[in-house]
């Protein structure tokens, strides 16, 4: 009976411990651990070592005067060269300049034939639209009248840049030499209207840190801003004085005219919303200081960095999104401070009257004191003139947008921007910065992310993340293809979706890292749990394999 | 020549230091007992906007209950100054996030962008690569870890993460941490992301300690870190040009009792080149405008859309929402008679048996 009872007790713990070996532990670690959703790791670290290939199309067009006859039977003829950089060690740089010569049309020499340059560069343009992010060259002969004496480029409003051949070049020189000599201007010509090597390194501030030596592309880099997708520009009217001046300012078809027309232009690169608002008693936080030899009221270069502050407190912004905001500040002087003068470092007057901070706006202080008449009496009506203000904030709005190029090279003419405020030459720039800014962006953003999601092994990884690094790294595969390519509006675009995807992923709120979760406090919660239940079952079996060794050692001492 | 000598003008202004803007986030403990902490954060957040930094790029965290507590005898107001010299709460503060929101968990969020989409802007902290950070924590603290509002806890090792999240999406230029707490000095070990300076009130093994109670409002007002920090900071303005090694120097033994430490190893640059301005005031860059474009075509009128008189002159009326009248004339409510409270009669009941236990039944008559 009492065999029987033991044997059953035995079989009992057996089973006990059967269960919660293989039932047991299997179930408390599925349901304990995370959920993890898979993510291409292998390709993200790929993308790591970034390998991005430039490719632009270059047309160099010669006119009638600038190839010997025999040079021309050798054209049309096309070029590749490619220039390879090593930015760090997982940043690789190549540009390829796929350059084709060809002579001019019949039309083109009749464009080229127009009495100026800029005539010719607008006739030019109604014959053919050169794609995105290409450039196209026209060489024309040394005793040509386009350009004046000492002008040898001008680069137009479109696509189009126009270089005046030496005159020594042409004469007994076969058409390889000849390339080879045009070669360092046309180089030239594609740093200003394509990008520059420190452009593009400068763009790629995210990934490699800037190194301290050039000083003018660090303040270009810090004025811009940074690349995203919208951004949020208000116009403020500033009135400190409502009893003397009651101004007027027609803010929408000031918008309307001058600045959608560039904001429409921009739209490959980012979204913009506008708003204006007038603030009244509003001041600024700096007393000028009256100049008795202009007999005006100063504000020295100095103490225009406190200008900004205490207006900024009450400017206000859309609570609704987190695009950066650019403000732009119209600011008239009341009447005792009138006129308002803003000096230069040189204690000169400056023309703009204007000044603007980096990756903040602009202000300009716009003085009203000539429209008093003889007998002036307060408040006054004031119209304000908007094309003078719209001329000075788009001129800001360019900088901070990051358009305005580097400084020309001696002898080139760039044309002015044109209506739109924007050539387009200077809308690829834009993009190809922004392109290649958007790719380091979303790479180190999803590089990191892959490396904080396999260091915390605690992390949840929803479905949604894991979709959304998905089409981080197919959009991003794609931009660098497009770029390989030299599409550069799908890359812009690609770069953007990847931006929008990485963001998305990297910012998304579940990715919470309190999971902090040391060791001993693991230990501390398992152990009241498991440990009751394991004791009984860990004896019982010791007590089992104990008898057992009993039960042999008699068997043998029988046997013996 | 002329243009290169500007250029290098120029970039010579925005060389001293790399940033363009500023972001202060600041963080405390609830309970009125804690009022000194309190008062230390409100401090420390008036001298940052004395300095130019303004509300939208404050993320001020407090649990907020110190002005309006019961116990305050002074109420709406937080004092920071014994004989009540200066309210530091005033009518202009801004927090960002007050009571059960100041968490742990929102805390890691504002500081590494993981926001929910509906966050409004003045909760978020939107800095960029070129934005210089202070962040400044006090409350109770240990070896290792700092408590938020008295019932969570931060350690240093989320902290340290934290800071390596933001620099991985380079969400600051450079990064100023002062930690006013017991055993403050740990929680600045373990940082390990570049460009990040960090001072604390107390090294490991020692706790800061408060400066001076107030008679009248019955609890400590300052601590004596955060008390000295504020002397010096009154003597800055915002065109001074102090650095940090004086703000390293601030709060010696004799006056504070405890050690304050610091750690620079991990900032790039020197931190006697560094201004004070650069983390606690916002002195924005500036260039002058040099160009500008000519616009010559005239203005067209934007169409107004017609606009309907009836439209534009809505009546509005308004429904009586507060019967004023109604309210002022009311008769006192009746008051209605409770039974004693359980507690009075459990007392009582104790003294009745104890009586008689002592003095036998026998007296009971003569109660009843």
């Amino acid at each position: 009976m009492a065999a029987l009872q033991r044997r059953q007790g035995q079989h009992a713990a057996l089973a006990i411990a059967a269960v919660v070996i293989i039932v047991g532990v299997p179930l408390w670690w599925r349901t304990t651990e995370t959920y993890r959703a898979w993510l291409p790791v292998t390709q993200i670290n790929e993308l790591a070592k970034l390998q991005l290939q430039l490719s632009v199309d270059v047309e160099v067009v010669f006119a009638r005067g600038t190839l010997t006859p025999e040079q021309q039977k050798k054209v049309p003829l096309t070029q590749t060269q490619d220039e390879e950089h090593m930015v760090d060690e997982d940043t690789a740089l190549r540009y390829r300049y796929e350059t084709r010569y060809r002579t001019a049309t019949i039309m083109e020499e009749d464009a080229l034939n127009q009495p100026t340059a800029a005539e010719a560069d607008l006739s030019l343009h109604t014959l053919s639209e050169s794609p995105c992010g290409s450039v196209v060259v026209y060489v024309i002969p040394e005793a040509s009248s386009l350009l004046p004496e000492v002008v040898e480029v001008y680069i137009g409003q479109r696509r189009t840049a126009m270089l005046r051949i030496g005159a020594q070049m042409r004469v007994g020189r076969t058409l390889k030499q000849l390339l080879a000599h045009l070669e360092p201007r046309i180089q030239q010509v594609l740093q200003v209207m394509s990008f520059s090597h420190s452009d593009i390194t400068a763009a790629l501030s995210d990934r490699v840190r800037p190194s301290p030596g050039n000083k003018e592309s660090l303040a270009d880099s810090m004025r811009a801003f940074k690349s995203s997708p919208g951004y949020e520009i208000t116009f403020s009217l500033l009135n400190p004085d409502p009893k003397s001046h009651r101004l007027h300012w027609d803010i929408e078809s000031a918008v309307q005219n001058y600045i959608q027309p560039l904001l429409t232009k921009l739209a490959p690169v980012a979204n913009f919303s506008i708003d204006s608002q007038i603030l009244y008693y509003a001041m600024l936080g700096v007393n000028p200081r009256y100049d008795s030899s202009l007999s005006a009221y100063t504000l020295s270069a100095d103490s225009l960095a406190h200008v900004i502050n205490p207006v900024e407190a009450r400017l206000g912004s859309n609570a609704a999104s987190s695009n950066p905001v650019l403000n732009f500040l119209l600011y008239v002087p009341d009447a005792h401070h009138s006129p308002l003068y803003i000096h230069d470092h040189k204690k000169q007057k400056v023309h703009s009257n204007a000044f603007h901070s980096p990756r903040w706006g602009g202000i300009m202080v716009y003085n009203v004191n000539d429209f008093y008449g003889p007998d002036p009496v307060f408040p006054m009506d004031i119209n304000i003139s908007m094309a003078k203000v719209m001329g000075v904030f788009l001129a800001q709005l360019r900088l901070l947008l990051g358009v305005q190029s580097s400084a020309t090279p001696p002898g080139f003419v760039v044309a002015s921007c044109g209506s739109a405020g924007l050539a387009d030459w200077e809308l690829d720039r834009l993009m190809w910065s922004r392109t290649v800014e958007n790719v380091a962006t979303a790479t180190t953003t999803i590089t990191s992310l892959a490396q904080l999601l396999d260091q915390i092994g605690n992390i949840v990884i929803n479905d949604n993340i894991a979709q959304q690094v998905s089409s981080t790294v197919t959009s991003l595969q794609l931009a660098v293809a497009e770029l390989e390519a030299g599409n550069l509006g799908f890359a812009l675009q690609y770069s953007k979706e990847a931006i929008l995807a990485s963001e998305r992923a990297f910012f998304d709120p579940s990715l919470l890292h309190l999971l902090y979760f040391p060791d001993d406090q693991k230990f501390a919660i398992y152990i009241p749990l498991f440990l009751p239940m394991c004791v009984p079952i860990l004896l019982s079996l010791l007590k089992m394999l104990s008898e057992a060794r009993q039960r042999r050692k008699e068997k043998q001492a029988k046997r013996d | 020549r002329v243009t290169r000598k500007r250029s290098v003008d120029k970039a010579g202004q925005f060389f001293g230091s790399g940033h363009t803007n500023n972001w202060a986030v600041t963080c405390t403990s609830q309970f009125w007992f804690n009022y000194r902490h309190v008062a230390n954060t409100l401090s420390v957040y008036r001298s940052v906007k004395r300095l130019g930094i303004p509300d939208s790029h404050i993320v001020l965290m407090l649990a907020d209950d110190m002005a309006c507590n019961h116990r305050n005898p002074k109420p709406a107001t937080v004092f920071s100054h014994k004989n009540m010299e200066l309210n530091v709460y005033g009518d202009d503060v801004e927090v960002d996030y007050r009571g059960y929101e100041v968490t742990v968990e929102n805390f890691l969020r504002v500081l590494t962008g993981r926001l929910p989409p509906s966050t409004p802007r003045s909760k978020r902290l939107l800095s960029d690569d070129r934005s210089n950070i202070l962040i400044y924590l006090t409350g109770h603290g240990g070896n290792g870890f700092l408590k938020f509002q008295d019932s969570e806890e931060i350690s240093n090792v989320e902290l340290a993460d934290a800071f390596e999240q933001m620099w991985q999406k380079r969400r600051y230029n450079e990064l100023l941490f002062i930690i006013d707490t017991c055993q403050g000095a740990s929680m600045y070990e373990r940082f390990y992301s570049p460009n990040l300076m960090a001072l604390a009130s107390s090294q490991v093994g020692e706790d800061s300690l408060s400066h001076q109670p107030d008679l009248a409002i019955g609890v400590h007002l300052m601590d004596r870190y955060t008390f000295y920090l504020l002397e010096f900071l009154e003597d800055i303005h915002p065109a001074s040009t102090t650095n940090m090694n004086d703000l390293f120097k601030v709060c010696p033994k004799s006056q504070c009792v405890s050690t304050p430490g610091h750690r620079t190893d991990l900032f790039l640059r020197d931190p006697g080149s560094v201004l004070i301005t650069d983390f606690f005031g916002s002195v924005r860059k500036v260039e002058i405008t040099m160009e500008t474009i000519n616009l010559t075509s005239p203005v067209e009128q934007v169409e107004d859309k017609p606009v309907d008189g009836d439209l534009q002159r809505e009546t509005h009326s308004y429904v009586d929402q507060l019967p004023v009248s109604e309210i002022i004339h009311q008769k006192p409510k009746q008051k209605d008679w409770h039974p004693p409270d359980g507690f009075i009669l459990g007392l009582w009941t104790l003294i009745l048996l104890v009586f008689f236990k002592t003095y036998g039944v026998k007296h009971l008559k003569h109660i009843f």
